[in-house]
C-alpha cells in the first residue's frame, strides 16, 4: 500500500473546489457566485425570517408607502411587500433548479448520442431539431401549459423538454469535435466498446461545455418562467412570485413604485447572478478562448 | 567573418535588450535575457534554437513589435540608427514592411482571407513604393515573377486560400519585397512545408539576397535550412544568445554544449548511426538561476558554471560563446555512436499487406440526388508489403502521398476498398476495427504524430496507460499499478508522472506516455505515424532511442512513417517511397538511399538539406502540389524529370528488381546515381 | 456555391414542413377543436356532431393536415370561426403592426450594436468595455417584462415623456401608431443590441489577434486601416448569422413586449389565441413565424456565402 499512497488521485471533488476556488478569485465570479448562494439560501430559510405572513391582507393598509412596519409598503390587497419579494423566488428556484439539469441530461445524452451515430439519423434528428427552434419558445410552452395546467408538475418537464432541444445542439457540436480527435481515434483503434469511448474518453470531455451551458440554460429557464407568471401563466395567486408581482402591482405603479421595484431587484439580481457565475465558470473551465498566456 | 559588411555600421543593432511579461503572481519573467547582437548590411544571420529560446520574438522585436503581454525590460533595438522601441505609431509604420520587412512563420494565416493576393501586395506598394499608383499593376505582376510563381496574373487575382502552402510563402515574401526592404526578417518560414518545396523557398531567398543586397535575419529550428541561407549564425537557449560565429564555426566544430548536442541530435543522411539525444528540457522563463541556463543539461558542468553566469566572450577561433569551459567543450561528440541496423531479424512474417486500395472519398447526398459520377481515382492503390518480424519499414513521401492512410487502414480505423491486411503470414485481419478479436487488437497499436490530440486531456497518464492494461489483460489494483510504473521506467519516465495530467507534461515526455500506452499492448507490430514531427530535434532523437531500445528489448516491428529522410534513414531496416498513393521503390535502407533510384526518390533525396555550409541540393523537379493522382500511367508522371514520354502517361510501370529485395516502378531502364554530394 | 445554395433552401423548406407537421400534432393534442370553442356551452350531442361535419373536422388527421397545408401554400390561412372572417385579413394587420416593431428595433439596433461592440473590442477592458459589457448582460438576460416596466416607470411615470401604453387599434394607420410605439421599440432594441454586440465584440477581439491582423502592422499598415481593412471585413461575417438568430429569437421574446404595452400586434393576437383556443388563428400565427425563422435565417446563410470569398470560391478549391 506504500506504492498507492504516494500518488493520491486528484479526485473530483479536489477538482470542484479548485474550480471554485477559481471563480471566486474574478471579482465578478466572487459578486455572481455571492448573489446565486444569497438567492438559493434565502429561498431555504425565508419562511423562517420574513416579517409578516405572505398572505394576510389588510384593507386599512392598501398600497402604502414604505414605513417602519412595512418597510417596502403593501400591495394592493395590503400585503407586506418585503415578504412576499424575499419569498418571490421560491418557487422559481425549486422549478428551474429541478428542470434545468433534467433538461442538461436529456439534451446532452441525445446530442452526444447523435453526435457519435452520426450519419441520416443525425441529419433527421438535427432537422427536427431546427424545426422545433423555428417556433417561440412561449408558444410552446403555452401550448402544453394551457393544455395540461400551470402546476409544477407540469412546469417542470415541459420546462425541461424545451430546454433541453437547443441543449442536444450544443452537446453534438461538442461530441463532433472531440471525436475528431486523436484520443477517440486512438481509443478505437485499441479496441474499446462505444460505451466505454462514451464513458472515459467523450463525456469528461464534453461535460465542461455542458456545464456552462447549464448554468446559461438555467438563467434562460428563469426568464421563461417569470415570464410566464408575469402573463399569468405560471404560479397561481396568492402564492408570491417576481413575476406575478410585477404584473400585478404594474397598474400602480405610479404612486406605489416599490411594488414593482422590489421583485425586479430580486429577479434580476439572481439573474445576473447566474450570469456572471456561468462566464466565470466558463473561464475558469478553460472554455473561454479570451484567455490566453502571452508566451 | 566571411562577408564583411560594405557600409559603415550595422544595420540592425541589438544592445542588451532583455523582454519579459509578468506573471500571475506579479512577478517579471524574462524571455530575452540581455540580448546583443548586430547584423551588417547584406549579412545574413541565422538565429536557432528550439521552441520557447526566444528566437522569434527576438526577431519581431527587431521590428520594434512585442506579442501582447511582453514588455522591454532593458536595452535597445535600432535599425539604421533608428530607437524601434521610441518610434511613434507613424515613423514606425514607415520603416515596417518598407525598409525593413518580416516573412511570418505561417503565411496561410498571415494573409487576409478577405482580400485578393494582388490586392495585399499592392498595399504594400502604396504604403512603401515611390511608384505612381498607375504602375502598381504591373509591378505586382514583376513581383509575383520574381518570387518564381508561374502564371502571375492569375495568381493575383487569387484569394490567399486558394494557393498552395508554397505559393503562399511565395506570396508572402513578394509582399515583403514590395517595400525593397534592407532588411528581412524571416520567421521559420519554410516550417510546414514539404522538403522539395523548402528547398526552393530557399534558394529563391538566397538568390534574392544575392540580388538584392539586403541583410535577412533567419530564424529557424533547422540548422539544414540555416546553413543554406546563413552567413552567420547565433544559437539561442533559454532567451539568451549562447553561440555566436561564422556559419562554419557553428556548424563544424560549435565551441558550447548545447550547439554540440543540438547538432549531434539532428538526423544527418550522410550518417548511419542514430542521433544522439540530448537529456532534459530547457528551464521554464525566469528558471534559470545565477548560473548557466544549459547547467542541468550539459555533460562538463562544473561547480562554477551552477553559481556562475558566463559571459558571452570571444574565443580562440573567433566565435563568440557563453560557456565558462570552452577548451573542454571539443571533448563533447558531434555525432551518435549506435548503429540502428545491426540486428539479427527472424525471417518470420509479422505483416503482408496485399494489393491494398484505400479511397477517402464518399458520395455525398447531393451527389448521389444528382447522379454525379464519384468513381474517383483511389486515393491509396496497390500496396504489396511484407514485413518481418522485428524488422522497420520506414514509408516516406511528401504530404498527400498516403502515408497516414495506410497506417489507418492497417489499425482498422480506414476499411480498404479491397486487398488483404495479415497478420504472421496467414492470420487475415478484418478491415473494419469492430471486428477484429482481441488477440488481432492487442498485436497492432498505433502512435499518433501530435500527443496533444492522441492524449486525452482530462484523464491522468496513470488512466491513459491503464486502459490497454485492463482491456487486454484485465489487470487492476496492485498489478495495474505495478505494471504502469513499470511501463513508465521502460519510457525513462518516474512513477510521479502517473498523476499528471498530459498538460503538465513536456512535448517529449507526452509522446514517450503515448509510446508506453503502445508498448502496454505488447504489441507485434507499431505503427508510428509522424510520431517526432512535432517534437524538437533534441527530442526527436531521444524518442528515436527509445523506439530503437524497444524493439531490441521486445522484438517488436515498425512501420515508420515520416516526411524526413534523414530520420527514417536512421531508424529503418527497409524504406518505401510513395507517391500520391502509389509505391515509387521499396527495398533495404542502403539500397533506396543509394545510387539506384526512383526518379521521385532522387527528388526527395536532391532537396534534402544537412546542416552543413557547403552542402549544396539538387532541385530537379517542380514542386508543384498535386491533388489527386493521374487517372493512368505512372503517378510521378507530371513532375518527373526524367519522363520518357507517353508510355509514362499510359501505362503503369513495371515493378524492376535490382538488388535483392530492391524493387523500383519505373518505365527507364538507365536509372541512374542520384547527385548526392 | 450554386449547390451549396439549392443544398440551404432545401434544408430551409424540409425544416418548414417539419414545423407544420409539429405545429398540426401541437394544435390536435390541444383539448378541444373549432367547434368546441365556437359553440362554447353548448357543444354536446348532434350539435356539435353537425358543426364538425360541416368544417370536416371528422375527417382524419392526415387528411385535414393535407388540406390545411395546402391552404397555407396559396396564402388561404383559414376562416376563424368566431367571426366568419378571413384570418389571412385578421392576421395581416397584426404582421404589419409587429414588423413595424421589429423594424423600428432592427435599423435602431444593428447599427447601435456594431458600433458599440467594435469600440468595446478596440478599447477592451477599459471602463467604456466594462460599462458596455455589464450592461449588455444584464441587457440580454433579464426578462423583456422586467426592462419594459423599468422603462415604463422611468420615461412614462416619473418623466411623462412617452405614454407608457399603446391604444391604438390594430388596423389603424401606423402614423396613428407614435409616439406610443416609441418605448415598445426601445425595450427591443437594448434586448437585441446587447445580444449582438457581445457577438461583434468577442469577434473583433479574436480577429484582432489573429496572425493576419498582426502582420498587417507588421508591414506597416496603418492602425485604423488594419482594422477597417484587415480585421472588420473578418470578423463581421460570422455576425451575420447571429444577427438573424436574434431576430428571430426576438419574435418569441416581442410577445412579452406587446402584453406589457398592450400592442395589437401578432404575439399578442397569439397569447389571446390560445387562450381562447382559436386554434386555426394560433396555427396560421405559428407558421408565419416559423416560416420568418427558417427565411431569416436561409437569408444570412446567403449573405455569408456572397460575402464570403472561402465560400463563394469553394468550387475552386484545390485547383
Amino acid at each position: 500500500m506504500a506504492v498507492t499512497s504516494t500518488y493520491r488521485r486528484a479526485g473530483p471533488v479536489q477538482r470542484f473546489w479548485s474550480v471554485i476556488k477559481d471563480i471566486c478569485s474574478r471579482p465578478s465570479g466572487a459578486i455572481g457566485l455571492a448573489l446565486v448562494f444569497s438567492h438559493v439560501a434565502l429561498a431555504l430559510i425565508g419562511p423562517f425570517i420574513v416579517p409578516y405572513d405572505y398572505t394576510t391582507m389588510n384593507a386599512a393598509q392598501m398600497l402604502s408607502q414604505p414605513s417602519a412596519a412595512h418597510w417596502l409598503g403593501t400591495d394592493h390587497l395590503g400585503r407586506d411587500t418585503l415578504t412576499r419579494t424575499l419569498l418571490g423566488g421560491r418557487e422559481a428556484i425549486l422549478v428551474t433548479g429541478i428542470a434545468t439539469p433534467l433538461a442538461v441530461l436529456w439534451g446532452g445524452l441525445v446530442g452526444v448520442f447523435f453526435g457519435l451515430v452520426g450519419g441520416r439519423v443525425d441529419d433527421v434528428l438535427m432537422r427536427i431539431v431546427d424545426a422545433f427552434l423555428s417556433l417561440p419558445w412561449i408558444l410552446k410552452m403555452l401550448v402544453l401549459i394551457v393544455t395540461f395546467g400551470t402546476g409544477i408538475e407540469v412546469l417542470i418537464p415541459t420546462l425541461a423538454f424545451f430546454y433541453g432541444i437547443p441543449v442536444i445542439r450544443i452537446a453534438r457540436a461538442a461530441t463532433h469535435d472531440v471525436v475528431a480527435r486523436d484520443f477517440v481515434q486512438a481509443a478505437r483503434a485499441r479496441g474499446h466498446g462505444r460505451f466505454t469511448i462514451i464513458w472515459q474518453e467523450l463525456l469528461p470531455n464534453v461535460r465542461d461545455a455542458l456545464l456552462v451551458e447549464g448554468a446559461m440554460r438555467w438563467s434562460w429557464m428563469l426568464l421563461a418562467f417569470s415570464s410566464l407568471s408575469f402573463l399569468g401563466f405560471g404560479v397561481s395567486p396568492p402564492t408570491p412570485d417576481w413575476g406575478l408581482m410585477i404584473a400585478d402591482a404594474r397598474g400602480f405603479m405610479s404612486f406605489s413604485p416599490w411594488g414593482v421595484i422590489a421583485p425586479m431587484i430580486g429577479l434580476s439580481s439572481l439573474i445576473i447572478g447566474i450570469n456572471l457565475s456561468a462566464d466565470a465558470l466558463a473561464k475558469a473551465l478553460g472554455i473561454d478562448r479570451a484567455q490566453k498566456a502571452p508566451v | 567573418m566571411t562577408t564583411p559588411p560594405k557600409s559603415n555600421g550595422p544595420i540592425i543593432a541589438v544592445d542588451g535588450l532583455s523582454v519579459g511579461f509578468r506573471s500571475r503572481a506579479g512577478a517579471w519573467l524574462p524571455v530575452l535575457r540581455d540580448i546583443t547582437l548586430s547584423v551588417g548590411a547584406g549579412e545574413s544571420i541565422g538565429l536557432v534554437g528550439e521552441s520557447g529560446s526566444g528566437k522569434s520574438t527576438l526577431a519581431l522585436a527587431m521590428m520594434g513589435y512585442l506579442k501582447t503581454g511582453l514588455h522591454v525590460l532593458g536595452g535597445r533595438v535600432d535599425f539604421s540608427g533608428i530607437d524601434m522601441f521610441a518610434q511613434d505609431r507613424q515613423s514606425l509604420e514607415k520603416v515596417r514592411g518598407g525598409r525593413l520587412a518580416l516573412i511570418p512563420q505561417n503565411s496561410g494565416q498571415s494573409l487576409a482571407p478577405n482580400l485578393r493576393v494582388g490586392a495585399q501586395i499592392g498595399e504594400a506598394l502604396r504604403l512603401h513604393s515611390a511608384l505612381p499608383e498607375a504602375r502598381h499593376a504591373a509591378r505586382v505582376l514583376d513581383l509575383l515573377t520574381q518570387v518564381r510563381l508561374p502564371d502571375p496574373a492569375s495568381i493575383a487575382r487569387r484569394y490567399p486560400h486558394e494557393l498552395s502552402g508554397g505559393q503562399q510563402q511565395r506570396v508572402a515574401i513578394a509582399m515583403a519585397l514590395a517595400g525593397e526592404p534592407e532588411a528581412l526578417l524571416l520567421d521559420e518560414p519554410t516550417t510546414g512545408l514539404d522538403v522539395t518545396t523548402q528547398a526552393h523557398i530557399l534558394e529563391l531567398l538566397r538568390d534574392l539576397a544575392r540580388e538584392t543586397g539586403m541583410a535577412m535575419v533567419y530564424v529557424s529550428h533547422d540548422l539544414g535550412a540555416i546553413a543554406r541561407v546563413c552567413d552567420r549564425v547565433a544559437v539561442m537557449y533559454a532567451g539568451e544568445v549562447v553561440l555566436e560565429g561564422t556559419a562554419a564555426q557553428i556548424l563544424r566544430d560549435p565551441s558550447h554544449p548545447y550547439a554540440r548536442g543540438l547538432l549531434a541530435s539532428i538526423p544527418k543522411l550522410s550518417d548511419v548511426c542514430l542521433p544522439r539525444a540530448l537529456d532534459g528540457r530547457p528551464p521554464p522563463p525566469g528558471g534559470a538561476g545565477d548560473g548557466c541556463a544549459f547547467v542541468a543539461r550539459c555533460a562538463i558542468a562544473t561547480e562554477r558554471c551552477m553559481v556562475e553566469r558566463p559571459d558571452l566572450s570571444r574565443i580562440a577561433d573567433g566565435a563568440k560563446t557563453r560557456c565558462h569551459l570552452p577548451q573542454q567543450v571539443r571533448s563533447i561528440p558531434l555525432s551518435g555512436e549506435r548503429n540502428a541496423q545491426q540486428r539479427q531479424l527472424p525471417a518470420e512474417l509479422s505483416l503482408s499487406l496485399g494489393d491494398l486500395a484505400i479511397s477517402y472519398a464518399r458520395a455525398g447526398l447531393f451527389e448521389r440526388l444528382t447522379g454525379r459520377d464519384t468513381a474517383k481515382v483511389a486515393t491509396v492503390d496497390g500496396i504489396d508489403i511484407e514485413l518481418r518480424q522485428g524488422e522497420t519499414l520506414g514509408l516516406v513521401g511528401e504530404s498527400g502521398s498516403g502515408k497516414s492512410t495506410i497506417l489507418k487502414s492497417i489499425a482498422g480505423l480506414l476499411p480498404p476498398l479491397h486487398g488483404q491486411i495479415a497478420l504472421r503470414g496467414q492470420d487475415d485481419l478484418p478491415p473494419r476495427v469492430e471486428d477484429r478479436s482481441a488477440k488481432h487488437l492487442r498485436d497492432v497499436q498505433l502512435i499518433f504524430q501530435n500527443p496533444d490530440e492522441s492524449l486525452n486531456p482530462r484523464q491522468t497518464i496513470a488512466q491513459i496507460l491503464a486502459q490497454p492494461l485492463k482491456l487486454y489483460f484485465g489487470l487492476s489494483g496492485q498489478a495495474l499499478i505495478a505494471r504502469t510504473t513499470a511501463l513508465l521506467a521502460q519510457v525513462r519516465l518516474g512513477a510521479h508522472y502517473l498523476e499528471r495530467l498530459p498538460s503538465q507534461l513536456s512535448g517529449g515526455e507526452k509522446q514517450r506516455v503515448a509510446v508506453a500506452r503502445a508498448f502496454a499492448a505488447q504489441p507485434e507490430l507499431v505503427l508510428c505515424d509522424e510520431i517526432t514531427s512535432a517534437l524538437d530535434v533534441s527530442v526527436q532523437a531521444a524518442v528515436l532511442e527509445l523506439l530503437d531500445d524497444l524493439r531490441r528489448d521486445n522484438g517488436t516491428s515498425y512501420i515508420f512513417v515520416s516526411h524526413d529522410l534523414a530520420v527514417v534513414k536512421a531508424l529503418s531496416d527497409r524504406v518505401a517511397v510513395l507517391y500520391q498513393g502509389r509505391l515509387c521503390e521499396i527495398g533495404p535502407t542502403v539500397d533506396v538511399y543509394g545510387p539506384t533510384a526512383h526518379p521521385y526518390t532522387e527528388v526527395l533525396l536532391g532537396a534534402v538539406l544537412e546542416p552543413d555550409p557547403d552542402f549544396v541540393p539538387s532541385l530537379s523537379a517542380s514542386d508543384v502540389v498535386e491533388q489527386s493522382p493521374p487517372a493512368r500511367g505512372c503517378p510521378f508522371q507530371r513532375r518527373c524529370p526524367k519522363r520518357l514520354g507517353a508510355i509514362c502517361d499510359q501505362t503503369a510501370p513495371p515493378p524492376k528488381t535490382f538488388a535483392a529485395g530492391h524493387t523500383i516502378w519505373c518505365h527507364r531502364d538507365d536509372l541512374a546515381a542520384p547527385q548526392l554530394s | 456555391m450554386l449547390s451549396m445554395l439549392m443544398r440551404r433552401s432545401a434544408l430551409g423548406l424540409i425544416t418548414v414542413w417539419l414545423v407544420s407537421i409539429i405545429i398540426f400534432i401541437g394544435v390536435e393534442i390541444l383539448p378541444g377543436d373549432a367547434c368546441t370553442a365556437f359553440l362554447e356551452r353548448e357543444a354536446q350531442g348532434l350539435l356539435l356532431e353537425n358543426c364538425r361535419r360541416d368544417l370536416g373536422l371528422d375527417r382524419p388527421a392526415w387528411m385535414r393536415y393535407g388540406e390545411w397545408a395546402a391552404n397555407a401554400l396559396s396564402g388561404n390561412l383559414g376562416v376563424s370561426p368566431d367571426g366568419q372572417r378571413q384570418i389571412s385579413e385578421l392576421v395581416g394587420y397584426r404582421l404589419r403592426n409587429t414588423l413595424l416593431l421589429a423594424s423600428g428595433a432592427i435599423l435602431c439596433g444593428i447599427p447601435l450594436a456594431l458600433f458599440l461592440g467594435i469600440v468595446a473590442a478596440l478599447w477592451r477592458d477599459r471602463p467604456f468595455d466594462i460599462i458596455v459589457s455589464t450592461t449588455a448582460i444584464a441587457a440580454m438576460t433579464i426578462p423583456e417584462f422586467v426592462s419594459a416596466t423599468l422603462l415604463i416607470l422611468i420615461f412614462s411615470v416619473w418623466l411623462g415623456w412617452v405614454p407608457g401604453i399603446v391604444l391604438t387599434s390594430s388596423n389603424a394607420p401606423l402614423a396613428e401608431f407614435f409616439p406610443e410605439v416609441l418605448l415598445p421599440i426601445a425595450v427591443l432594441t437594448l434586448v437585441m443590441t446587447a445580444h449582438i454586440l457581445r457577438t461583434v465584440r468577442s469577434s473583433v477581439i479574436e480577429t484582432l489577434a489573429s496572425d493576419y491582423a498582426q502582420m498587417a502592422l507588421l508591414k506597416g499598415v496603418p492602425y485604423w486601416q488594419m482594422v477597417f481593412r484587415h480585421v472588420l471585413p473578418n470578423a463581421l461575417l460570422p455576425t451575420i448569422n447571429v444577427v438573424a438568430l436574434t431576430i428571430a429569437w426576438l419574435l418569441g421574446g416581442v410577445v412579452v413586449i406587446e402584453t406589457v404595452f398592450n400592442y395589437p400586434g401578432l404575439g399578442r393576437m397569439m397569447i389571446d389565441s390560445i387562450s381562447d383556443r382559436d386554434l386555426p388563428v394560433t396555427q396560421a400565427i405559428a407558421l408565419i413565424i416559423a416560416s420568418v425563422y427558417v427565411g431569416v435565417n436561409l437569408l444570412a446563410d446567403l449573405l455569408t456565402m456572397v460575402a464570403n470569398p472561402r465560400l463563394r470560391t469553394a468550387h475552386l478549391r484545390g485547383k
